[in-house]
């Protein structure tokens, strides 16, 4: 939401100007050697993937943002939910694990479904009492759900816990995984809502960052879910194995007739793999939201961001509106967790940091202009390019910038701090674009 | 049934911590819901002005030691204390007016303020890790124990020990000190009332003469302080590490949406509910209730959560008063 809508329109090819730009950087990236850049395409095309799924995730956060101005503190739970979506679906069962505890883990989760249901019907309905009988349902369904969770649990941790103690997976292909990653995110996002909707704007806020922490200590926790800190490994991917392409005379001589080596050459031909598959779904999203956008639908939601007073008395229903948005948002946000825990082909749940995920996707948004899809994707790119280069760039600039003090404390203290710069760098980046150029580098129109 | 043995355990593992949580919270919370009610946004950053706020005056406490001056009995960081919530006071005084009062002058929408304290939470943090890295720290020197578990039994006899820590004294008495005294400010001096003023109503503090730019200073100063105070009570306490004061984040906001948002009084009895919550729901029952009745021997610890879970405690709470009652238990604003 930009503080001074009428600002002046922008030149239409602005967006165009920028985007190449941004090609023009990871072509640099590609082939220039140098203190900058890295000048290997392996390289190029890793940051470009991780930036594109980044591009998905800022999409879903601008769905929330941009079209209806509500502010979600918890990303990284939603993304951290949608990658569960791939060990859950895609990995092979695990031998025994089913018969070790999967019927009672069923019936536990349903318990604890069942109770909350029957607790929310009987407080609408009862008339009297209806406190005491909720806290008795509560306390009943509390009870008989740990009778029958814990022992599931431990049974399912004991199978095989140096290789497996987890639940397993379906076995069913990957690419069904991304799309019930988003059904799960959107799940959550839709209990969250329905709670949190339709108070002060900052109670989303609060509620989404107390979800998304909880999330994550679900999967970091809950052994017989992904194997919390064990890590999950060796995920199916979409894409073949680098191996398996060295090992095929025709793809060497392919990769050399482009003047690859076959090691690089396999590793630019998989990483192009999946760049074309989150390309799809980018561009299949973006089509979506932007037909939305423009329909009668988008325009109303248009209206209740800019004036809710104004579109609740033409007989909108806001709250309601703004559940839908937040479960669509997040259902995108899921999608793109699943995607990366398949281009990682690791599930590492102690790496999902909210200041990595949650608020340097917000900065993307913010500085792509918030309000517009491509502006986002833009703004996705670009975060996720500078945010990987900094790395390199920020202590070669600390060194640059230190050159003239004397040998010593201060100077190593602070070439040996010059990693946290990042964070420093994001925040002004974010504070500066706020404040100057609240519509972001591509305004919406 | 061992009703004394049972007793020592509960005071000893829920009673004393959760008091000591309980104060660090509700000074966290108090910083929060002042600057809630007079500037009307949620402070994202207040996590990180805490983690800054203590790790200026860990860097004071060190120089203090280098100079070989100590507190005695108490921690020296007590001395280093007034020096590290004037320089967190300074700091958070300019980014006031770096950034927030551009969207003040505009009238910027709440959730603006939001965004904007986001990007300052990042700047905190990053300068925090800048300070003094990302390791944790330990800068408690003073007397370590009021009373020793040891000492406790053979005193008493009973089996059960009883361990008070220096820091646990130190927090609570710091706190009902600080507490008081921002009690006395706000109702009895003039800036006080004009602060509870400009918070009830805005514009009718306006008009009666009230300089609103005084107010939020003076607003931004107390949340300085009261975070800092937080800040390095929780460290000496427990110890200091810049995440950890990053996920506290969560109990503080839901201690003071529990009282109430911009309700004094309710984030301090917000901050006891969710501490004693929160470890009264993490901590094993087991051995109490192997004390109260001899023969049950239940199969597990009789830990209704895993520590772990301690944050889903802070969120359970947020969502029951969320759902029930928005404005919280104490008639916060709710605009």
């Amino acid at each position: 939401m930009s503080t001074n809508r009428q600002a002046a329109a922008s030149s239409r090819w602005r967006a165009p100007v920028l985007f190449a730009i941004l090609a023009v950087l990871f072509l640099l990236e590609g082939t220039v050697r140098n203190a900058m850049f890295s000048g290997s395409w392996n390289t190029s095309l890793a940051i470009l993937n991780m930036g594109l799924i980044s591009a998905i995730t800022a999409l879903g956060v601008n769905m929330q943002w941009g079209y209806a101005g509500l502010f979600n503190a918890g990303v990284v739970g939603f993304l951290a939910l949608g990658a569960l979506a791939p060990i859950l679906i895609s990995l092979p069962p695990v031998e025994g694990a089913w018969a070790a505890g999967g019927p009672r883990l069923m019936a536990a989760l349903l318990a604890g479904l069942g109770t909350l249901a029957l607790a929310s019907m009987a407080w609408h309905r009862l008339r009297a009492g209806r406190g005491l009988a909720v806290t008795l349902i509560l306390i009943a369904g509390f009870v008989i759900y740990r009778w029958l969770f814990d022992p599931a649990v431990t049974a399912i941790e004991a199978n095989n816990p140096a290789r497996h103690g987890n639940i397993g997976g379906l076995g069913l292909p990957i690419l069904l995984s991304w799309l019930v990653g988003g059904i799960f995110a959107a799940a959550a996002a839709w209990a969250i809502g329905k709670v949190a909707l339709g108070l002060r704007s900052d109670y989303l806020a609060i509620a989404t960052l107390g979800i998304g922490e909880i999330i994550v200590a679900v999967l970091r926790n809950e052994e017989w879910l992904a194997r919390g800190v064990k890590n999950i490994t060796a995920i199916p991917r979409p894409v073949p194995y680098e191996v398996q392409l060295q090992r095929n005379p025709e793809f060497v001589e392919f990769a050399q007739s482009w003047g690859f080596t076959a090691a690089t050459g396999s590793g630019v031909w998989v990483k192009l793999g999946y760049m074309s598959l989150f390309l799809v779904v980018l561009l299949t999203l973006i089509l979506l939201a932007q037909l939305a956008l423009n329909s009668p639908w988008g325009r109303m939601m248009r209206a209740i961001r800019d004036n809710e007073t104004a579109a609740e008395a033409m007989g909108k229903h806001v709250t309601a509106r703004h559940l839908q948005i937040f479960v669509i948002g997040s259902a995108v946000i899921g999608i793109s967790g699943a995607m990366m825990v398949t281009l990682d082909g690791l599930l590492a749940p102690s790496s999902y940091n909210p200041l990595r995920y949650t608020f340097l996707i917000w900065v993307m948004v913010i500085v792509g202009g918030s309000g517009n899809n491509w502006g986002s994707v833009l703004g996705a790119v670009l975060i996720w390019f500078l945010w990987i280069k900094a790395e390199v760039w920020g202590p070669a600039l600390i060194g640059l910038l230190t050159l003239p003090l004397p040998d010593g404390g201060l100077k190593s203290h602070l070439l040996s701090g010059s990693p946290h710069m990042r964070f420093i760098a994001m925040g002004l980046v974010l504070l500066l674009v706020l404040r100057f150029a609240p519509r972001g580098l591509v305004p919406e129109r | 049934m061992d009703i004394l043995n049972a007793l020592v355990a509960i005071l000893n593992y829920v009673v004393i911590p959760a008091t000591a949580y309980g104060a660090q919270l509700a000074l966290g919370a108090l910083g929060v819901t002042l600057i809630y009610g007079i500037l009307r946004f949620s402070n994202f950053a207040h996590g990180d002005t805490m983690a800054i706020g203590t790790a200026i005056t860990i860097l004071f406490t060190w120089m203090l030691q280098s100079f070989g001056i100590s507190f005695g009995p108490l921690p020296t960081a007590l001395l280093a204390l007034p020096l590290g919530i004037a320089a967190t006071a300074v700091l958070v005084l300019a980014t006031d007016r770096a950034v927030y009062r551009f969207y003040r002058v505009q009238r910027a929408a709440p959730i603006i303020f939001v965004m904007a304290s986001v990007g300052v939470m990042f700047v905190l943090n990053g300068l925090t890790r800048l300070l003094i890295g990302v390791d944790e720290r330990r800068f408690d020197d003073g007397t370590r124990f009021v009373i020793n578990a040891r000492e406790f039994r053979e005193w008493s006899g009973l089996s059960e020990g009883l361990a008070l820590r220096g820091t646990q004294v130190l927090t609570v008495v710091v706190a009902v000190a600080v507490v008081w005294a921002l009690f006395w400010f706000l109702n009895r001096t003039r800036s006080g009332k004009a602060m509870r003023a400009y918070s009830d109503n805005e514009d009718l503090a306006l008009l009666s003469g009230i300089d609103p730019e005084r107010v939020v200073r003076l607003t931004w100063i107390i949340a300085a302080g009261l975070a800092t105070i937080a800040g390095v009570l929780y460290g000496l306490d427990k110890s200091f590490r810049p995440f950890n004061y990053f996920q506290m984040l969560l109990p503080i906001f839901a201690a003071a949406i529990v009282g109430g948002l911009g309700n004094p009084v309710g984030a301090i009895a917000g901050g006891f509910i969710v501490a004693f919550s929160e470890v009264a729901v993490t901590y094993p029952w087991r051995k109490v209730a192997g004390y109260l009745a001899p023969d049950w021997q239940p199969a597990g610890l009789l830990q209704l959560l895993g520590t772990e879970y301690k944050f889903a405690v802070s969120f359970v709470i947020l969502i029951v008063v969320l759902l029930f009652r928005p404005t919280g238990l104490f008639r916060g604003k709710s605009v």
